[in-house]
């Protein structure tokens, strides 16, 4: 079963404090930040901050993911270096223009795994695409190496330079956020949304989430733990929609103890992508605490 | 290894601590903690361990806590002793592993 990763919470790599309790909110993905919250004189700090609560600190079930400096920087070997030593799940490139930057890294990141005897391939990766260049080459970013695991949208510097700005419609954002979608799903890996910085206006955050959650995102990058169960919420499946998935599993296991090939409920063809739908609405609904384990809804 | 020149790492927020190391005989260490009375052992064994890990025998070691779990000691004691051996991006793998 896939993994959920509706809400990927950023946390500045130079905060112990924020560092310490960032697995107490429940995030599907924690993402501590060595690159645009750390200041350049603090980059060796913040890098030994994160190798250490990596290897120390209980994050429960959360992912983990570092988003490094980049390779053109002095700092970027060196993160990637301590990053794979301290065992990190996902590194997370950030500015990605082209699938070279993709292979470029996991390059480097092959070579620190062998430099420190861990199996090759155990580091995945994700890349942020936060220009126009980006943009158009979101379907090769995404096929550029098998440890991606997602590809994400930053909207601050790709708005910049389309001479743009955040608007509450979102239009502005629509051809990357589509183009991000299709290149990850082409790819058969996650789609991540961009951060929503007014972290006060509530009904904005709502609103934005409710667009990319119809639009078909994974999830949304997060810059406060008060997001969280906002995203969690609009996320979480309709009790007739879970109704609607436990039926279509039980006929698929009804079925498959008759031996039946073609599976049909209430008249309708049970095919593929249906099943694929109810098994994501199944987890979505366990996530949000709705069923218990066998998928009965709690509030029956 | 040798203490090259005073280097500081760290800040006085809250969960953190700050970690001021200079030339000096010996191994000296000044802590200042509001949990002293209850960690003031623990957080010097931190300290001297990873010093002696690294192969440190003289160094004056200023470090004022507020409340910093023992990951933010080590990773604040490191970070201070690259800066004051000039080693920041040649991490010494085999005291990190």
């Amino acid at each position: 079963m896939e993994r959920l990763r509706r809400t990927m919470m950023f946390v500045p790599g130079n905060n112990p404090a924020m560092i310490k309790d960032a697995g107490i909110y429940g995030a599907d993905s924690i993402m501590f930040d060595l690159e645009d919250s750390v200041s350049l004189t603090e980059k060796d700090t913040a890098r030994m901050l994160v190798f250490e609560a990596l290897q120390n600190v209980d994050y429960g079930n959360s992912e983990l993911v570092v988003r490094i400096n980049g390779l053109d920087t002095d700092m970027g070997r060196a993160d990637i270096f301590a990053m794979v030593k301290a065992g990190v799940e996902v590194i997370r490139l950030p500015k990605t223009e082209t699938p070279e930057d993709v292979i470029e890294t996991e390059k480097v990141i092959a070579e620190a795994e062998k430099f420190f005897g861990i199996e090759n391939g155990r580091t995945h990766m994700m890349a942020a695409i936060e220009s126009a260049e980006g943009v158009l080459n979101a379907p090769l970013i995404a096929k550029a190496s098998d440890r991606l695991i997602g590809i994400a949208l930053g909207a601050e510097d790709y708005v910049t330079m389309m001479k743009t700005h955040r608007y509450p419609d979102g239009a502005e954002l629509s051809f990357a956020r589509n183009m991000i979608l299709h290149g990850a799903r082409a790819a058969g890996i996650a789609a991540f949304d961009t951060v929503y910085s007014d972290v006060d206006n509530t009904e904005g955050f709502n609103h934005e989430v409710e667009i990319i959650h119809e639009l078909g995102f994974d999830g949304k990058s997060v810059i406060n733990p008060r997001q969280i169960p906002l995203v969690n919420a609009i996320y979480a499946p309709s009790e007739k929609e879970i109704r609607n998935a436990k039926d279509v599993l039980n006929a698929i296991e009804e079925a498959h103890k008759k031996g039946s090939g073609v599976i049909s409920l209430r008249g309708k063809m049970v095919d593929k992508p249906v099943v694929a739908r109810a098994q994501r609405t199944m987890a979505l609904a366990k996530a949000s605490h709705l069923v218990d384990e066998e998928g009965n809804l709690y509030a029956e | 290894m040798e203490i090259k020149h005073t280097a500081l790492a760290g800040t006085l927020e809250s969960s953190d601590i700050q970690f001021t190391l200079s030339k000096g005989t010996g191994v000296e260490i000044n802590l200042d903690s509001q949990v002293e009375k209850q960690f003031g052992k623990q957080i010097k064994k931190v300290i001297t361990d990873l010093l002696s890990e690294y192969g440190i025998e003289n160094v004056n070691v200023r470090a004022v806590d507020k409340g910093a779990l023992d990951c933010t000691i080590k990773a604040r004691l490191i970070a201070a002793i690259q800066r004051a051996t000039d080693t920041q991006n040649q991490p010494n793998w085999e005291v990190l592993g």
